[in-house]
């Protein structure tokens, strides 16, 4: 079922199966003992990505789709009509787009992308496995004006598929562009087909089936070389930056839009890797992203603080007035 | 005196057309509709200006009702009474402000609220509002049905 259509990364799978054979067994190296005990308590865990290591073989890839193909969405056609005609309607269900693994789609949470960059006098390939981020104040799930994506106490943040109505707003609002739209499936059907919602909201939702048994994410256990690790997120930062000192390297994520749980670390600079790979639609860029929920928390203190400004207008008010009746009834006194 | 100075309530006017234009516009219907292609209006489609107008135009609306309320119980109560209409909206007011608040709590980034408290917070805002706008027809359309009379 190999549906990378790159020659290169044909011939490294049989590579991989090889490697693969060498390193059966040493999975558990990838989850930070205590793991699932946080995850348990509700405290958040973060992956880090050895970018350092990864060959681009996509069996992280694959592993994703397998692992979470169940969830993925069975549109029932033909699909409503929407109004008005403008309405994009996004099927990628039929035979070739489920098989598309080059990008982002509701059939493919994860993909890699691939950067040929000259950094100090060397040429690297550096792979990065691209997915959600995770992000620990995700404009995702606080501007759903439906309540349907939320971020849960273990970091994962997930798109309620039978509470969404596909409007997108999460992918306008998301710094990465990262949920993509199937049409013709979710509760938008049930309610007003033709004027309202346009399908379901897709995204990886690091298997939070598996992290609910206290397993690791289907991508992490399907990595021939230890690419990712997973842990509670102090132990992560602390990790990578350590791996990045040790190869006096980079880390992406950490404090990307005011912090997310997937930390990358490379052994070339960020904005090298930014310029090299291909972005677009369904392939997000590595730029540096500003914290997009911090940019309106003063107007929300100022917003949450304002009554106090209208009591304290009131109680002035109010003083003033009774003061001047007290002098007027004092006014009257004196006359009398 | 049996009703509050006519300036509060032309604030008041503007600040709830402010929040539900900015309101309606946190749902991605402006641009699907055309809304936002009328010429000047584009920015009804920019989710995060459009958030930072709710967030100002709450901010007007929250103060303007803790100065009504205070001049209420201080001594406005003495010259008017508030009637079942009244009433009702003041529920649904006080609704939409704790709901509003919790909304905007949840977007900080020290407070943690589950998806399931996120999702009732946020259908509960849109139920409460929804719930204004037709008691708010209601008064409109009976006519000589007023918010509060003279005591
Ligand atoms: C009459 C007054 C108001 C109206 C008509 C109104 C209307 C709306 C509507 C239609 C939405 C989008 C649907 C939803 O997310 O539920 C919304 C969202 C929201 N409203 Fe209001 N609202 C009002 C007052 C307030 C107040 C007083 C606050 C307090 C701070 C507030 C804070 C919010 C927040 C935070 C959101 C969600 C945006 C986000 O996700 O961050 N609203 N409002
Ligand atoms: S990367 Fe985008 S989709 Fe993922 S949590 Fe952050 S804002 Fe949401
Ligand atoms: S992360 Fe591992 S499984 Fe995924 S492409 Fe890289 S080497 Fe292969």
């Amino acid at each position: 079922m190999s549906h990378r259509n790159n020659g290169k990364s044909l011939g490294r799978r049989g590579f991989l199966k090889a490697a693969a054979a060498s390193v059966a067994g040493a999975a558990s190296a990838t989850m930070l003992p205590g793991t699932a005990r946080a995850a348990s308590r509700g405290e958040e865990l973060a992956t880090l990505h050895n970018l350092a290591e990864c060959i681009g073989c996509g069996a992280c890839v694959d592993a994703c789709r397998e692992e979470n193909s169940f969830k993925f969405p069975e549109p029932e056609k033909p699909f409503p009509t929407m109004y008005p005609s403008r309405v994009p309607v996004a099927d990628w269900s039929t035979e070739e787009g489920r098989a598309v693994d080059d990008r982002l789609t509701p059939y493919n949470w994860l993909y890699i992308q691939t950067a040929e960059v000259e950094y100090e006098g060397e040429t690297y390939e550096i792979n990065i496995p691209r997915r959600c981020m995770h992000c620990q104040n995700p404009p995702c799930a606080d501007l759903c004006p439906w309540g349907a994506a939320g971020r849960e106490a273990n970091g994962i943040v997930r798109i309620n598929e039978k509470v969404c109505l596909g409007g997108s707003k999460c992918k306008s609002v998301c710094p990465w562009k990262i949920p993509e739209r199937q049409t013709g499936v979710g509760l938008y059907l049930d309610l007003l087909p033709s004027l309202a919602g346009n399908g379901v909201m897709y995204k990886c939702d690091r298997c939070h089936h598996r992290i609910a048994e206290g397993e690791v994410p289907a991508c992490v256990d399907g990595c021939p070389f230890e690419v990712q690790t997973i842990g509670p997120r102090e132990e992560i930062v602390a990790m990578a930056h350590e791996l990045a000192e040790s190869m006096n390297g980079f880390i992406y994520g950490e404090t990307e839009n005011g912090g997310t749980n997937t930390l990358y670390v490379s052994p070339v600079p960020f904005e090298l890797l930014n310029e090299a790979v291909e972005t677009g639609p369904g392939k997000p860029h590595l730029a540096q992203v500003k914290d997009m929920m911090g940019q309106d928390e003063n107007l929300g203190y100022a917003a949450m603080l304002a009554p106090v400004a209208g009591i304290a207008g009131a109680a002035l008010t109010l003083a003033g007035k009774a003061r001047k009746t007290a002098r007027k009834a004092g006014d009257g006194e004196e006359e009398a | 005196m049996n009703r509050p100075p006519s300036w509060i309530k032309r604030i008041y006017i503007v600040t709830v057309l402010a929040l539900l234009v900015s309101g309606l516009a946190q749902m991605p219907i402006f641009k699907r509709y055309y809304v936002a292609d009328i010429p000047g209006l584009g920015w009804l489609a920019q989710y995060y200006l459009t958030h930072q107008i709710h967030y100002i135009a709450a901010a007007v609306f929250m103060a303007l009702t803790a100065y009504v309320a205070v001049m209420h119980l201080g001594r406005w109560n003495r010259e008017m009474r508030v009637t079942v209409w009244g009433h009702a909206r003041n529920l649904l007011v006080v609704g939409i402000i704790v709901t509003g608040v919790l909304r905007t709590l949840k977007n900080m980034p020290w407070v943690f609220f589950g998806p399931d408290l996120v999702m009732i917070v946020d259908w509960l805002h849109l139920g409460f509002v929804m719930l204004l706008g037709m008691l708010a027809l209601a008064v409109l359309v009976a006519k000589g049905k007023r918010y509060v009379a003279k005591a």
